[in-house]
C-alpha cells in the first residue's frame, strides 16, 4: 500500500515479487518512507551500491524478505520496513542503548548495526520476546511484576540487553548486573527499579 | 480521613503490557497513507538576521513537496515569545524553516541546496558578560528582563573593577527585589557567616523521546501525533501555534517518553509538521534528532549566585541574603531564580531574608521549566553551607536541618498584608524517619574515616517545591456493562498519574479497579478539564477531581436507588459495584442496573444536564457522553486556604578517593512529607528516580560553549553527561520512605512529588562530600574529580575556578 503515489521506476516486477512472497506479517508496508526507489536523487547516480538490494533476513524467528540501502541501519529496517516499532531511536549514534536487540543472542545497539550485515544471522526484537500464546518472557513478567520503568522509551533497550546479559550470565550480583546492562540510559533515572526488576527476571529465567 | 482501599494500594497500570512488549505507540511510531517526511535547516550563527533563502533549487528537486518559512506562520502574540520558525534566529540551532519530501535522505539532500543569507548580529552566551558596560545584549530588544519586559541592563565599570576574583559582581539596576527583617544587622550579629559565589549550570533535559511529531488534516480538522506530558492542555498551545481553534485539533498522546518540563504542552516544533502538512495536503513526519534536541529541547536556566548566610551558634539560619544572575537564554522569562527566592525562605525558614536577582539574556538554548525550576538550584547553592555549619558549629547535620525546617502552616516569601502560608509540613517527621531507616546514627560514626585512599563522607539535605493545584474537573460514566468508565485528561509521561487520579473516584465508589476503564491519551475521546501534568499539580488537582466525580456518582447512586426502592438517599451506601441498602450487601442494584435506570430517568443522571460551574471542556466532553448510563460529573470546589508544597528530606553517604578525586555514591535515601501516599511503587521511582537526576546535576552534568563564536560544543549524551546506572548505589538496593502524613487541606490528604525530590538528591550528596572533604571549592557545578582534589589542596579563593557560564 506504500508504494501508492510512488511512481517506481524500476523495480516494479520485484515489489510484485516481494508482495507475493511475504505472505503475513506486516511486511513491506512501509518500504519507500526513507528511501525512495528511484535511483536518482537519493541514490546519486554511478554510486557504488546507491540502489536497495533485495535481502532475507531472520527477524523474531521468521524470514523476511526486505529491499535495503548499503548504509541502511537496522534500526531503520526493523521501524520502517517491517513495522516494528517497539525498537526505540533515542540517540541514533550509540549512546542510548534504546535500540538495543539480539543479534544471535548478543545485545547489540540497531541504529550502529548495518542491515546487510545480520543477513543469515538471528534477530530478536521486543516485539519476539512474548511467546506465541501471548505468555511473557520472564523478563517482560519481571518488569509487570515490579510495575518497572517510567516513561518507558527506554524500557524495550533496556530489556532486550538484560535478555541477552541474563543468557550468559543466570546468577549475577546487583553490581555485576548493572555493569551489564550499563550500556542502557534512563532518563527517568529509574535505576534502583530496573535493578530490582532484573535481579528479579533473572531469578525467573533461572527457575524457567 | 477514611480508610482507603485503593489509596496507598500498589497495582498494575493498564499500559504496561502494551509498553513491555513493544506496542505501545509513541508519536514517531505512527504511519498515515502517503506520509512524507520534513527535515529542518538550523541556524548556524548564535543571532542572526535572514535576509534571503533561495529555495529554487531544492523545490525542483524530484520527491520535494514544499518548504515551510517562519513567514507561513501565524502572527505572534508576544514579539517576544518563541515560533516554530524564525527569520531573526537568537541561538544556533534554532529553526529557520523546513522542508518535506517523499523520503528523509531526499528531504535531507533538499536542505543541503536552499542559499540562506544572513546578516550576523552581536550575541553572548555568558548573562556576566552581557551586563559590562559596551557589551552585546542577546536581543535587539536589550539583554534583560524586568518584570515581563526586555530592557537593557548595564552596570558601571566598577562594579566588575571592585569584584575580587572569583567573586560575583554585584550591580544595583536588578529585575527582581524583596526582603524581610534586617539581612545586614543579623548577619553583623551572626556567630557565623559565609560568602560565596556560586555557579550552578544549565542544564538540557534530554527527554530519551526526542520531541518529533507526525501530523495530518483531515475534514478540516488537524490529528497530531506529538509527545507531550499533558494530553488536554496540550491543544490550546497547538491551536495557538497553528493559528487555529483548539476545537479544531485532535492530539493522539497516549504516551510520552519523558519531558522533565521540557513537553508540559508539547512543544511548540509540533507546529512544523502541522501546517507543512496542511500546506502540501499530505501527511507528515518530522523525526527530531538528538542533537535538534540538545538544541530546541529546552534547558534549565543556570545560575551565578553570590550568597550571604548568617548562623546562630545552635545552628539556627538568621539571616539570608541571595542574589542571582541568571541565565535566561533567550525567550520567555524563566521564574527560576524567583522560585529558588521562595523555596529557600521555605524550606530554611531564615529569619531575615534579602532576595535580589537578574534575568539575562543570552543566545544559548531556550530555557523552560526543568523538574523544580529554581527549587533544585537553591539547594545546590545551600546545602553545602548547612553541612560546613554543622562541622564548624559542633551540630549534628540533622539537628540542624530541624531547627531550620517549616512546620505546620510556615510562611514564607515576601512579607505582604497576607503572608504566605503553606497548608502543612511535616519535616521534621520526615527527618526522623529518615534518620531511622538510614541508620544515621551508625553511619554518622564512619564520617571521616578514611580506608585507603578513601575517605567516607555522610550528608543530608531538605528539598522543597510547589505540591498542587486545585479547581479542576472530574468525568465519569458507570455504563450499562456495569464498568466504570473514568475520563482522565492527564498525560502518559511516566508517573503513573494518568491511572492513579482515576482510583480517587473509585474510591469514593468503593469500588474495585478491575471495574474500571481508563479513557486517556486522546483528545478526540471527551476528556475533562485537566490540570497540566507538571509542577507538581497532578496528584493533588486530579485526586480532588476525581474524588469530586465519584461523590457525584455516588449520590446519583443513592438517589436512584431511594428512588426504585423505598427510603432515603443516606439509606443506601455504594460498595463493590453496587449500592444497596446499608448493612445489606445482597439487595440493590448494580452498578449495571442503576446505570440502565439512569439513562431512563434523564436529566442529570445520565448527563443531559449538567453543573453549571464545570470548565466548557468538561461541559462538550460530558454532552457528547450523555445518555450513555449514569454520569459523575463535578468541579473540584473543595475548600483550600494556603499554597501546596511538598518536602523531601534525602540522606547520602559517599565515599571519596582523596588521590583521584573521584567519589562514589555508597547509598542514598529519600523521605518525602507529600500527604498521604497514593500509589507506593510510583512514589518510591518519583522520589529515587528525581533523586539521581539532581544527583547527575552535581555529577556530571553540563554545557560547554566556545565563548568566542557563540557556538555550543557539547552537544550529545557522552558530552552532557546524564546519569547512568553507574552512576547510582549499586551494591544494594536504595530504601526509602514517607511521611504518609495527610495534608488537612485536601480530602484525599494527597499533594504532589514530581519536582521536590530532585533538590534532596543533589543536597544530600554535596553535603556527603562536604562532611568527607569540607566544601571550600565545590562552588562550580558539576563537582568534577578536579574540583574535588582543589578542595583537598585548599589553593587560595580564586582558584575555584572562573564564573563564567558554559565552561
Amino acid at each position: 500500500m506504500a508504494e501508492a503515489g510512488t511512481e517506481v521506476r524500476e523495480g516494479t516486477s520485484r515489489r510484485s515479487f516481494i508482495k507475493g512472497v511475504v505472505a503475513t506479517g506486516a511486511a513491506v508496508s512501509s518500504a519507500n518512507y526513507l528511501f525512495r526507489n528511484r535511483g536518482t536523487v537519493v541514490a546519486q547516480p554511478g554510486a557504488a551500491g546507491a540502489v536497495e538490494r533485495l535481502v532475507t533476513l531472520n527477524i523474531n524467528g521468521q524470514s523476511r524478505r526486505v529491499d535495503v540501502m548499503p548504509q541502511e541501519t537496522l534500526a531503520m529496517t526493523l521501524r520502517y520496513k517491517l513495522g516494528l516499532t517497539g525498537t526505540k531511536i533515542g540517540c541514533d549514534r550509540a549512546e542510548c542503548g534504546a535500540c538495543t536487540v539480539l543479534i544471535d543472542d548478543v545485545p547489540h545497539y540497531s541504529c550502529s548495526v548495518l542491515t546487510h550485515t545480520v543477513r543469515g544471522r538471528q534477530v530478536v526484537t521486543i516485539e519476539g520476546l512474548e511467546a506465541a500464546d501471548g505468555t511473557l518472557h520472564p523478563v517482560q513478567q519481571a518488569v509487570v511484576d515490579e510495575q518497572a520503568f517510567q516513561c518507558a522509551f527506554c524500557m524495550p533497550g533496556f530489556v532486550m540487553a538484560s535478555v541477552g546479559y541474563l543468557k550468559t550470565h543466570p546468577n549475577p550480583t546487583r553490581a555485576e548486573l548493572a555493569h551489564g546492562i550499563s550500556g542502557n540510559l534512563c532518563r527517568c533515572a529509574d535505576y534502583n527499579k530496573i535493578l530490582n526488576t532484573m535481579m528479579r527476571a533473572a531469578e525467573y529465567m533461572r527457575r524457567a | 480521613m477514611a480508610d482507603f482501599k485503593l489509596i496507598g494500594q500498589n497495582y498494575s497500570t493498564p499500559d504496561l503490557v502494551a509498553k513491555v512488549t513493544g506496542r505501545a505507540k509513541y508519536a514517531e511510531d505512527f504511519r498515515a497513507e502517503g506520509m512524507v517526511f520534513c527535515k529542518l535547516l538550523l541556524s548556524p550563527f548564535p543571532h542572526a538576521r535572514v535576509t534571503g533563502i533561495d529555495a529554487s533549487e531544492a523545490l525542483a528537486m524530484p520527491g520535494v513537496e514544499g518548504i515551510l518559512t517562519a513567514d507561513d506562520l501565524p502572527p505572534k502574540e508576544n514579539r517576544y515569545d518563541e515560533q516554530p520558525l524564525t527569520n531573526e534566529p537568537v541561538y544556533e540551532g534554532e529553526p529557520i524553516l523546513a522542508l518535506a519530501a517523499v523520503d528523509e535522505t531526499t528531504a535531507a539532500e533538499a536542505i543541503e541546496r536552499i542559499r540562506v543569507s544572513y546578516e550576523p548580529l552581536p550575541f553572548v552566551v555568558d548573562p556576566l558578560e552581557s551586563l559590562r558596560p559596551g557589551s552585546p545584549n542577546g536581543r535587539e530588544d536589550g539583554n534583560a528582563y524586568i518584570g515581563r519586559d526586555i530592557t537593557t541592563i548595564k552596570w558601571p565599570a566598577e562594579v566588575f573593577d571592585q569584584a575580587a576574583e572569583g567573586t560575583l559582581p554585584m550591580g544595583e539596576e536588578l529585575g527582581e527585589q524583596w526582603a524581610y527583617g534586617d539581612v545586614d544587622a543579623a548577619l553583623a550579629a551572626a556567630d557565623l557567616v559565609y560568602d560565596e559565589t556560586v555557579v550552578i549550570q544549565s542544564t538540557s533535559h534530554q527527554p530519551l523521546e526526542t520531541r518529533s511529531a507526525m501530523a495530518y488534516w483531515q475534514n478540516g480538522r488537524l490529528y497530531l501525533h506529538g509527545s507531550t506530558q499533558s494530553v488536554v492542555r496540550t491543544l490550546q498551545t497547538i491551536a495557538n501555534s497553528c493559528g487555529i481553534t483548539p476545537e479544531e485539533v485532535v492530539l493522539i498522546g497516549e504516551y510520552c517518553g519523558g519531558g522533565f518540563g521540557s513537553k508540559i504542552p508539547g512543544s511548540i516544533q509540533m507546529a512544523i509538521p502541522a501546517l507543512l502538512s496542511r500546506k502540501i495536503n499530505k501527511p507528515v513526519m518530522m523525526r527530531v534528532t538528538r542533537m535538534e534536541e540538545n538544541y530546541f529541547g529546552k534547558a534549565r536556566a543556570g545560575f551565578q549566585a553570590r550568597t550571604k548566610i548568617g548562623f546562630r551558634r545552635d545552628g539556627r539560619i538568621t539571616a539570608l541574603d541571595m542574589f542571582i544572575v541568571q541565565d535566561n537564554g533567550p525567550y520567555n522569562r524563566q521564574g527560576d531564580f524567583l522560585s529558588a527566592g521562595r523555596c529557600a525562605s521555605l524550606g530554611y525558614q531564615p529569619e531575615n531574608m534579602r532576595f535580589r536577582g537578574v534575568s539575562v539574556i543570552t543566545n544559548t538554548p531556550p530555557r523552560t521549566s526543568q523538574r523544580a525550576p529554581g527549587g533544585l538550584q537553591y539547594v545546590m547553592m545551600l546545602a553545602p553551607y548547612l553541612a560546613r555549619a554543622a562541622k564548624e558549629l559542633g551540630v549534628d547535620q540533622a539537628e540542624l536541618h530541624k531547627i531550620n525546617a517549616p512546620e505546620g502552616q510556615a510562611a514564607y516569601g515576601a512579607p505582604d498584608p497576607e503572608q504566605r502560608r503553606v497548608t502543612s509540613a511535616f519535616v521534621k517527621e520526615a527527618i526522623d524517619l529518615g534518620l531511622e531507616k538510614f541508620r544515621w546514627q551508625e553511619r554518622r560514626a564512619r564520617s571521616g574515616q578514611r580506608n585507603g585512599t578513601k575517605v567516607t563522607g555522610v550528608g543530608m539535605a531538605v528539598s522543597t517545591f510547589v505540591g498542587g493545584s486545585s479547581g479542576f474537573d472530574g468525568l465519569l460514566v458507570i455504563r450499562p456493562d456495569g464498568v466504570v468508565q473514568i475520563q482522565s485528561g492527564i498525560g502518559n509521561l511516566g508517573t503513573h498519574s494518568v491511572f492513579d487520579m482515576p482510583r480517587a473516584a473509585l474510591e469514593a465508589l468503593d469500588t474495585p479497579f478491575e471495574q474500571a476503564e481508563i479513557v486517556w491519551g486522546n483528545t478526540a475521546k471527551h476528556l475533562p478539564w485537566t490540570c497540566v501534568s507538571a509542577g507538581s499539580q497532578t496528584t493533588h488537582a486530579m485526586t480532588r477531581a476525581n474524588w469530586a466525580a465519584g461523590l457525584d456518582a455516588k449520590r446519583k447512586l443513592q438517589e436512584i436507588a431511594a428512588t426504585d426502592l423505598g427510603g432515603s438517599p443516606d439509606d443506601y451506601q455504594v460498595s463493590n459495584g453496587r449500592v444497596f441498602r446499608v448493612g445489606n450487601t445482597g439487595g440493590g442494584l448494580t452498578f449495571a442496573q442503576a446505570a440502565e435506570r439512569a439513562i431512563a430517568l434523564g436529566g442529570r443522571y445520565d448527563g443531559h444536564e449538567l453543573p453549571a460551574d464545570i470548565n466548557a471542556m468538561t461541559t462538550a466532553s460530558a454532552q457528547a457522553l450523555a445518555g450513555q448510563g449514569l454520569m459523575g460529573v463535578a468541579k473540584d470546589n473543595f475548600p483550600i486556604e494556603g499554597d501546596l508544597y511538598s518536602y523531601v528530606a534525602g540522606f547520602a553517604e559517599v565515599q571519596v578517593d582523596v588521590e583521584t578525586g573521584h567519589y562514589e555514591l555508597i547509598d542514598y535515601l529519600p523521605v518525602t512529607d507529600c500527604g498521604i501516599v497514593v500509589n507506593p511503587r510510583g512514589l518510591a521511582a518519583q522520589i529515587h528516580g528525581g533523586g539521581i537526576q539532581g544527583i547527575g546535576s552535581v555529577r556530571s552534568q553540563k554545557w560547554v560553549y566556545d565563548q568566542q563564536w557563540g557556538l555550543p560544543v557539547a552537544k550529545r549524551f557522552y558530552h552532557n553527561k546524564p546519569p547512568t546506572i553507574l552512576d547510582v548505589p549499586i551494591a544494594q538496593e536504595m530504601d526509602w520512605g514517607a511521611v504518609n502524613l495527610p495534608d488537612p487541606q485536601t480530602p484525599i490528604g494527597a499533594r504532589g512529588i514530581g519536582e521536590p525530590p530532585i533538590g534532596a538528591g543533589a543536597g544530600a550528596l554535596l553535603a556527603a562530600i562536604v562532611d568527607a572533604v569540607g566544601d571550600a571549592y565545590l562552588r562550580r557545578m558539576p563537582v568534577t574529580p578536579d574540583n574535588i582534589l582543589t578542595a583537598i589542596e585548599s589553593v587560595p579563593a580564586g582558584a575555584a575556578g572562573a564564573i563564567s557560564a558554559h565552561v
